[in-house]
């Protein structure tokens, strides 16, 4: 890790092919500048990327990558920081592939709390098949798929990841660039599972979560007093109904699952016959 | 007097059936007899019929057959599930408390000892003893010396003090007694026990065992039957080497994580059985896709969906060999015997590494559950060889950049074997993806190079069929006019059952695949063939449909599929049946 690297040296020489002015690009943004802030580089970083638009980002990012299957994205993160906890893993996705088709996995990373970041591109649409209804679609949201809109509750990720004790819990809006970059950036320096959902608006299919939508409604919490290690405040946070951005809460107690478990050497480093004492594991069966 | 002892144990699951077979199976093979066991099980905790069955003799033992020496029977319905396999001379062991002899026509000839097993287990401390309690019984009436049994009971119990290991080397000795002194009727059985040492194991254990010997290092499952064992077996021995078992919330999850381990540059592996083998079908071309060494363990079981989660079949072939959508390079490798479950798990990693591929390794029930002896040298571990294929440290980096100093991750060698770097290489940093790439690992649809990285994954087969030997293992008469083949546990029973038609002086030649793909291609073995006969545990033959492609002939077929493997004896007679009417071969 050097400290002379820029996070333009996060950036790959593929143009992005995302809409112009989808959110996706102040994400990355803000995701590549957080990486280069906090003393990584693109040679010991991992980035996951799930399904639809915003799974392109493995491609636009110059790092060590995987661009994987719908929804499988935080598996694979956690597979990689186990087998090399000395990488940066940082896991990306779209709402559809974070909390519909991945819930389960989404759920249970949380509560598994490896060190790692997850940093998802919550647009309320789906956008690659242009334009179908998300888990965090508005009930009344109309679309393709939901003539009359989707008549069922969207998803709430901040209440699921504080549900599945999830020890860093934050949101951001992709075009204030200041604050997402700062915030990502506490996620990557949390210890534990650094989850970030941000709002980052498609500009083709959804015309109601709009930046102006965005712009005229998000508080941020800072300006709230808001104290993210009280986690009955963050409750209350959460659950009532205003856009929040910033960290809600924060477990500053967290050992994330690398340690708890003593992960701590690279597993790729192994001796080119059996391990010396194997023998021993054959006695076993006497 | 019969060297070959067949001895079982049956009751309710929960009985404590398993944990008392396994005592006695231990205690034989400390006493340097070679022994093979079977478990006849349901899918429930408790309640159910329940059995494990140990063979036992000083010669090598293969398979089970239909004849039991000595029956421990815990329940009425014990003896009515086993009554076909008693003979002149058998002995039951039973609590006259709990089961009626009398309801039973039992073989002329067949010994019957009521034994008192729960009071007698009370006054040695505890009714929960009383299968010990039978157990001291079955040695005296095998003639097997008692002493035996303690060295067992001792590693059974270790962990749980010496009152409790006392207590039961003491209910051993009861039942033994009670046996002398209340019987005077002449046993048949004298076991011979040998100097030989033996390690006892099931064919989960030995691919736990191989994968660790191999460099494995991550392990993540959800548990499943008949693969949990695998599992179990790691967690906290993997551990020792710096490794991980991690359980995780589904089989899509196991898979992806293995997946992450392995970019990472970790040998990793996730077991599973036929469901978890669906659910990880997606991510199983992504892992072709994306060119990473994957080991993905099936250990069989019935299906199709849940089927018959605690019985055996052969199954899952075709999903092995085809499963996913698109076209998918893969290796599938069979182990045909428990031993051989270690062997070929630690190939498995060095195909996945050297070819950057998956490779399904393909186990099933019958070899997941057979605990069986065997001289400790079959695991030399002196013997491992790692393979770790075109692994490019920072060092030779730099050969392998392009113009723009890029890393190729998916360069189109002659071979179709890519240079392949860690993460954490400096000047390494590359992605990859499911998606149709080129040499760098980002999506393209260009049909140039669409074509160039299709062939170049199909090539590493290629290489693959050229470089490796897709041999076969051989048994019986290789000048005999009919052939059998099989692929997985069925090896045993048909070893066996040679030697019973060598009897009947039918000679066979037994050809035992354990390359399922690439395979060995068996054209001329079964050209030079009178008969040939495929013999598999599933119904349609899915072994014998591949082999008829491979070499356009038709093959005689013996399938089984009603959940329980062959028996020895059982083959033999169904591969004479084939002889006698031959069926109408199509040409």
């Amino acid at each position: 890790m050097s400290s002379d690297v820029r996070f333009t040296d996060f950036k790959s020489d593929k143009q992005p092919t995302w809409c112009p002015g989808c959110g996706d690009f102040g994400t990355m943004n803000g995701m590549m500048k957080a990486l280069a802030n906090t003393g990584n580089d693109p040679d010991n970083t991992f980035i996951v990327a799930g399904i639809g638009c915003s799974g392109k980002i493995g491609t636009y990012m110059h790092s060590y990558a995987l661009h994987g299957v719908h929804g499988r994205a935080l598996p694979v993160g956690i597979g990689v920081k186990s087998a090399n906890p000395d990488l940066e893993v940082m896991v990306s996705g779209g709402d559809g592939d974070g909390y519909s088709i991945g819930a389960g996995h989404f759920v249970h990373a949380a509560r598994r709390n490896m060190d790692m970041t997850y940093v998802v591109m919550d647009n309320r649409i789906y956008g690659l098949t242009k334009g179908q209804f998300s888990p965090t679609s508005r009930e009344d949201f109309e679309t393709s798929t939901s003539p009359d809109g989707p008549k069922q509750s969207p998803v709430n990720p901040l209440a699921l990841a504080l549900a599945a004790d999830g020890t860093f819990i934050a949101q951001s809006f992709s075009s204030d660039a200041q604050r997402h970059e700062e915030i990502v950036q506490q996620a990557v320096e949390h210890d534990g599972f650094g989850f970030v959902n941000v709002y980052s608006p498609c500009v083709t299919f959804n015309d109601v979560d709009t930046y102006d939508y965005f712009r005229d409604t998000i508080v941020d919490v800072d300006d709230e007093d808001h104290d993210p290690t009280d986690r009955d405040a963050a409750r209350e946070k959460i659950t009532n109904d205003t856009e929040y951005q910033g960290v809600i809460y924060q477990d500053e107690d967290s050992v994330p699952y690398n340690e708890r478990h003593g992960l701590d050497s690279n597993m790729a480093d192994i001796p080119d016959g059996a391990p010396e004492d194997a023998t021993d594991l054959v006695r076993e069966f006497y | 007097m019969p060297d070959d002892l067949n001895w079982a144990i049956g009751g309710e699951a929960g009985d404590g059936i398993n944990s008392t077979g396994k005592i006695f199976a231990q205690a034989l093979s400390r006493a340097g007899r070679q022994v093979f066991t079977s478990k006849d099980f349901a899918s429930r905790i408790r309640g159910g019929y329940t059995a494990y069955k140990v063979r036992s003799s000083t010669e090598r033992v293969e398979s089970v057959v239909d004849r039991l020496d000595v029956l421990i029977a815990l329940t009425q319905r014990t003896v009515e599930e086993n009554m076909d396999e008693l003979h002149e001379g058998s002995v039951i062991i039973y609590d006259g408390e709990r089961t009626m002899m009398e309801d039973f026509e039992a073989p002329e000839g067949m010994i019957d000892l009521a034994v008192p097993l729960k009071s007698l287990a009370e006054d040695a401390g505890g009714a929960i003893m009383q299968n010990i309690v039978a157990l001291g019984a079955a040695c005296e009436v095998a003639n097997f010396p008692i002493d035996n049994l303690d060295e067992a009971l001792e590693k059974r119990f270790g962990d749980k003090g010496q009152s409790i290991i006392d207590n039961n080397q003491d209910a051993a000795r009861l039942g033994e007694e009670y046996v002398q002194e209340e019987y005077d009727e002449e046993f048949s059985y004298d076991i011979e026990t040998t100097d030989n040492d033996y390690v006892l194991l099931n064919g989960d254990e030995a691919i736990g065992m191989g994968a660790i010997a191999a460099g494995c290092r991550f392990y993540s499952g959800y548990p499943i039957t008949p693969a949990t064992d695998v599992m179990e077996y790691l967690k906290g021995r993997l551990e020792r080497y710096g490794g991980h078992v991690m359980q995780t919330e589904d089989e899509l999850s196991a898979i992806n994580m293995a997946l992450g381990a392995a970019r990472a540059g970790a040998r990793a592996m996730t077991a599973t059985s036929g469901p978890g083998i669906d659910l990880m079908a997606e991510t199983f071309g992504l892992v072709a896709q994306s060119e990473t060494p994957l080991v993905i363990c099936d250990v069989m079981r019935s299906g199709p969906s849940t089927g018959m989660p605690t019985k055996q079949e052969q199954g899952d072939l075709n999903m092995t060999l085809f499963g996913g959508h698109g076209e998918i390079p893969r290796f599938v490798v069979a182990p045909t015997t428990v031993s051989e479950c270690f062997h070929k798990t630690i190939e498995a990693f060095n195909y996945a590494e050297k070819y950057q591929t998956p490779v399904y390794l393909v186990s099933d029930l019958a070899l997941a559950v057979t605990e069986q002896t065997f001289a400790p040298e079959e695991f030399d571990m002196d013997a491992v060889e790692i393979d770790r294929g075109k692994l490019v440290g920072e060092d030779e980096i730099d050969t392998w950049l392009n113009d723009s100093d890029q890393f190729q991750p998916h360069f189109p060698a002659a071979d179709g074997i890519s240079p392949r770097t860690l993460p954490g290489t400096s000047g390494g940093a590359h992605m990859t993806t499911g998606l149709e790439h080129d040499e760098l690992g980002r999506r393209t649809e260009e049909q140039e190079v669409r074509i160039e990285q299709v062939d170049k994954r199909n090539q590493k087969v290629e290489t693959a069929k050229e470089e490796e030997e897709w041999d076969y293992r051989e048994f019986g008469d290789p000048d005999a006019d009919t052939l059998v083949l099989s692929w997985g546990s069925n090896e045993g029973a048909m070893r066996e059952a040679i030697g019973f038609l060598d009897e009947a002086d039918i000679s066979v030649r037994f050809i035992s695949v354990p390359y399922l793909f690439p395979r060995p291609d068996l054209t001329e073995e079964i050209e030079a063939a009178d008969d040939a006969i495929v013999v598999e545990c599933n119904a349609t033959g899915q072994f014998a449909d591949v082999i008829e492609h491979d070499t356009l002939t038709r093959l005689k077929r013996i399938n089984k599929y009603n959940g329980v493997r062959f028996k020895a004896d059982e083959l033999a007679e169904r591969i004479t049946d084939e002889l006698d009417t031959p069926q109408e071969v199509p040409t």
